[in-house]
This record gives structure tokens, sequence and C-alpha cells, in this order.
């Protein structure tokens, strides 16, 4: 056995062709990383990565189109499923996903993907809830949680004055026009596996043409909730989790057809 | 080709098929809501994109998602829509994309009413998005001048990747007259070499607006101005009626370049050496064709349906050489060509009042209620 062909048998994870060979600006133990490695890897192995377009949102993922090596258009906030309509619309043989936070896309974009999914839009949405708009601080979002301190709800989330929380994939698992609306959860290995299963379904929807798919992915973020990436890990699982639970909101019976 | 009796909303929806547009994205709003309708019917049948949108937030950035793939995208609103757009118009024009956007003004500010007005001239010549950009804006005043620019905008779009804004009015919106419709162009199949439509065979590409390094967002400013001066070098755009003798001269845009030229004939019928230059690209604006003819007559007047907005301009560009006049219109009130006579008579007799600005004295000839 030569030298070469061993260090070819022992190559067990290499970076996935979909995802550009940088650093990221992300924060240590953010699960964004993780959730770019998902798509990337899925994107690989549905061989879409040369025709794919991404929609970048704002908030901390306003860089991720420099962390594919796909296409990508970056929205104005809360605007991604409006930019990926246009974009699906004008090239249908083409994937579109948007890759969006919780601020971005359950805040000032909720209508943007509310008519994106009652449209039945044949794009694939990524959806990452840490509970607060990261980028700029720590700030309360619609997602986070009654009682979590954030930099705008100080003495934590008053539901009396700052209302309750939006459920999103149960939100939009109402609408007609959404064929796949599923959370994941990214704190554990097993959670990890069962939100890439998540992923390939949702590009799998779009390339048969089934219309909206929506993958939530329960996240952390350390430093704005003041954790160690451990510590925050657990927070998801116990208390996240507990609110937002993992699970499929919506799966079309086309959709439920699908064999990965 | 033979012409056609088309309102002036559907004659520009037609115009743009025309021209190419594979994809078109909007939202009901008086006066401009029959653009959309006839999108409804005449794009699907013809395997284009159409998509009534849920807001004209969305709207536009349908259209700045589907402008990316490099085809011809546009959208129509009117007023208060087109406030809505300018998030959207801002990003596009930072992104230096080709967008054609039809606005069809009405009485303002806020939710005004729907009649016609210019009040939204600042908007569209002045920016109205956040950040240094210029878009191309072209004012018809007649259908078929509609149709024509309506084409020509996609052609200017494409050339100088910039927005272009066709800026009509709830009169020549909504009126019919005859018309001819250009010819059908082929779609175009060839993607433009900053399309995102897959890395398939090359680099990836990105569109987007942000530059975090100030140098290098400067760097865009400067690329952008510079292009902006090719645009004012070759694109301006102008009509001028009777100016040859005129010793007095007349400035309107779309539907009041238009009954100001009603005016201009009656006047002339009684002897008054009066002419009319009508601006047909408000931006860029013919401040050369303007400072030409201000250093020639006597006086000059401007005429808008507004409270004097491209008048700004016109002093810019008169620079002082001759008294310039306003009269204006505003809230959806068109002002009648006999109103523009008296002016014209008022000015030709000479002897101006010329203490204060232009507006003050129009404001303190309204005579109207503080």
């Amino acid at each position: 056995m030569t030298e070469n062909t061993l260090e070819m048998e022992t190559l067990v994870y290499e970076r996935p062709e979909s995802l550009a060979d940088v650093t990221t600006h992300y924060c240590p133990g953010c699960t964004h990383g993780v959730a770019h490695r998902l798509i990337a890897e899925v994107l690989d192995e549905m061989g879409l990565r040369d025709k794919t377009i991404g929609v970048a949102s704002v908030g901390c993922s306003v860089f991720s189109y420099n962390y594919f090596d796909t296409d990508f258009v970056q929205a104005p906030h809360g605007r991604a499923p409006a930019m990926a309509t246009g974009v699906k619309r004008t090239l249908p043989d083409r994937t579109v996903f948007t890759y969006q936070g919780d601020g971005d896309l359950a805040s000032i974009g909720m209508a943007e993907i509310t008519h994106a999914a009652a449209r039945g839009e044949n794009i694939s949405v990524f959806f990452l809830n840490n509970t607060n708009y990261g980028m700029t601080g720590g700030q309360m979002a619609p997602t986070t949680l009654p009682g979590q301190k954030t930099t705008t709800s100080v003495n934590g989330r008053d539901v009396e004055s700052q209302g309750y929380p939006i459920r999103v994939a149960e939100f939009l698992s109402t609408l007609d026009g959404a064929s796949y609306v599923v959370r994941r959860a990214l704190h554990d290995p097993k959670n990890i596996r069962l939100a890439k299963k998540a992923i390939r379904t949702a590009f799998e929807v779009q390339q048969r043409g089934l219309g909206f798919s929506m993958v939530e992915m329960l996240s952390i973020c350390p430093t704005n909730w003041g954790m160690k990436p451990v510590e925050a890990m657990q927070w998801l699982g116990d208390k996240m989790v507990s609110y937002y639970p993992i699970g499929d909101c919506k799966v079309h019976p086309a959709v439920a057809e699908i064999k990965i | 080709m033979a012409r056609e009796l088309m309102k002036g909303n559907e004659a520009v929806a037609e115009a743009a098929i025309r021209a190419g547009v594979t994809a078109y994205f909007g939202y009901p709003i008086t006066p401009q809501t029959e653009l959309l309708e006839y999108m409804s019917r005449r794009m699907p049948e013809l395997g284009r994109a159409f998509v009534q949108a849920e807001s004209e937030p969305a709207a536009i950035n349908m259209v700045y998602g589907a402008a990316c793939t490099g085809k011809r995208v546009m959208s129509s609103s009117s007023s208060p829509g087109v406030s809505l757009m300018m998030e959207g118009i801002s990003y596009i024009a930072g992104t230096e994309l080709p967008v054609v956007i039809v606005d069809v003004m009405r009485g303002g500010p806020g939710l005004g009413n729907i009649a016609p007005a210019q009040g939204d001239y600042n908007q569209a010549i002045h920016g109205g998005g956040h950040g240094d950009y210029n878009a191309i804006v072209l004012a018809p005043a007649t259908v078929q001048e509609s149709v024509d620019l309506t084409v020509l905008a996609f052609d200017l779009a494409e050339k100088y990747r910039s927005v272009v804004i066709v800026l009509t009015d709830g009169s020549i919106g909504q009126m019919m007259e005859p018309c001819e419709m250009p010819p059908y162009q082929e779609l175009k199949t060839k993607f433009p070499d900053w399309a995102t439509n897959g890395a398939e065979g090359r680099a990836k590409r990105v569109l987007t607006s942000i530059n975090l390094d100030p140098a290098a967002q400067e760097d865009t400013n400067f690329r952008m101005m510079y292009r902006w001066q090719e645009v004012e070098a070759n694109e301006v755009r102008f009509k001028t009626y009777f100016m040859e003798d005129a010793k007095f001269a007349v400035v309107g845009y779309g539907s009041c370049g238009r009954l100001a030229l009603t005016a201009v004939r009656a006047a002339r019928a009684e002897g008054i050496p009066v002419g009319l230059i009508r601006p047909i690209t408000l931006s860029p604006f013919p401040a050369q064709a303007i400072h030409d003819a201000a250093g020639k007559v006597e006086s000059m007047l401007v005429v808008e349906m507004s409270t004097g907005q491209m008048l700004n301009d016109v002093l810019i560009a008169a620079e002082n050489q001759c008294p310039v006049e306003f009269f204006g219109r505003m809230g959806g009130v068109v002002p009648f060509p006999d109103e523009v006579l008296d002016e014209i008579k008022r000015i030709a007799k000479g002897n101006l009042d010329t203490k204060g600005t232009a507006r003050d004295r129009w404001l303190a000839r309204m005579n109207r209620k503080k």
C-alpha cells in the first residue's frame, strides 16, 4: 500500500465544495457554522452547487454569501423571501434558498415569509432561531422566551408589556401553500443529523416543484446570551426546546413520499 | 403599424412587454392599477413572470431579485407606493442593477388623493432612497411618449446599470389616446457577465449593496458618479416649441408641459413671442438648454403641479440671467391652460416685481387662506 493511498483511505472529513475555504466572522461556538456546513453538504450531495442562488439576509448571517461557494444575492432586512421569489420566478430551473435569522424573518420580514409560504413559492427557507438580534448586540426578538434577559428586556421579557414569542414553524404550517415546514435543533449530534435530513428534504421538495419548504433550526448565541458554548447548548436543549418543540409542523402528503 | 386607442397605463404595460420585460411585480394602487391588471393578463399568456406582491416593499424586492438574474424586469406604482419602494430602490441602485419603475403620480403628501400631481419630483430626481445615487427619470407628456419612453427606459437601464423611473401622473396614466406600439423585441437569452444565475463553469458571483470598508464604498460611489457623468453627457432629452424667436420661455414637464403648450399656442395667437421648454429627462436635467434660453429671453415661467420642485433646478440652471417666475397648482388640482395663459400675459407685460423668491411671489399672488 502506497503512502498516497493511505491518505486517501483515512480522509474521513473534508470541507464540502459548496462551502468556501474562508474563515467566518461568527463568534466561537456559534451554530451558524454548523447550519452552513449542513446546507453545503446537501448541495454537494445533490449536485446543486453551480445551479443554486442563495439569498442572504440582514443580521449575523448578512455575510453568509462569503461562506458558500454558490452564487448569492443579499436582501434588505426581512425581504429575502421576496427577493428569492424574484430570482426563482425568473429562473425556475435554478435552486433558490434564503438563509435568515429570527429578527429578520420573524419580525421585520413577517409579511414576506408569510406570503411566500401562502403562494407556495418554490423556494427553500433556512431559518435560524437564536431568540435574539445577534448582529446588533443581543436585543429582544419576537422569538425571545418569556423572562429571557436581553439588552432591551433587561429584567427578562415581560409578556404583559412585551408580548409573547412567535412560533414561526407552527404559524406557517397553517398555510395551505406551505408543503414542508419543520423545526429542528443544532445542540447535539443526533439533532444535527436530523437537521441535515430536513435540509435535504427541503431541497428535494424544491427539486420536485412541490412548493414552499422551511426548516427552522434552534440555534445558540453564546456571546449575547452571556454563556459558554456548552452551557448555551444545554440551555437550548432545556429551555428552547420546551417552548419550541422539535418536530414536523407540516408535511404535505406528496412530500411524505420522498425517500432519502 | 396601425395606431390604437389605448389608456396610458395599459399602453405602458404593452410597451414594456414589447420591449421584452421578463418579469413584472406590482401591487394595486390608484391611479396605476390598470398597469398591474394588464400585466396579470398578458404576462402569463406569454409565459413570463407575474406576481401580485403582498406589498410595495415585497414587489420592489421581487424586482431586486429578478434583476440580479440580468433579465428585463419592472414594477409600477403611484406616489405612496413608490415611497414604500424607496428602500429597495436604494439597494438596487447600490447594487448597480438595471430596473424600470413606473410612477403614476397622485396628489399628496400622505394618502392625499388619486388625482394627478407632480409632487414627487424631488423624490424621484433628488434621491428618495437613502445614500448617494442617481436615477434616470423620464417624463412623458402623451400616451405615445409614455410608450416610447418605456422602451427607452429598458435600454438606458441596461446601458448604465441604472434605476430608470418613468414618471407619469394620474392624467397621462388614465387618459386614452391613439398610439403606435413598438415591434416585439426578442427576450434576452444571454446573461450579462455580472448576473447571478448559478455558478456553472465559472467562479461564483455575489450581488450586494453592502460595503463595510468605507474606502471600498467610496470607490463604488466614485464609480457610480463617473458613470452618471456619462449619463449627463449622453442622455439629456428635452423638447422646445416656438423657442427660435421667443422673448419669454415657459418651462414645464409631463402634463404641465402639455397644458403649457396649449397656453403658449394661445399666447402666440395673440402675438406674444413665447416658447416652451419641456424637459423629457428630468434626471439628467436639461440644465444647459435652460441656461442658454435664460441668456436669451426676458423672463421665464416655470409651471408645475407642485410647490415648485423643478423650479429649484431651473433657478440653478438659469443663473440669474433673467427673472424666473413660478405658477403651480397642487394636491391633485390640474391648472387650466387659461391660468397659464394669464401668467404668460403677466410676464410679457414686463416690469416684474422681483422682490423675494419666485415661490414667495407666487404664494402672494395666489392669496390663499393661511
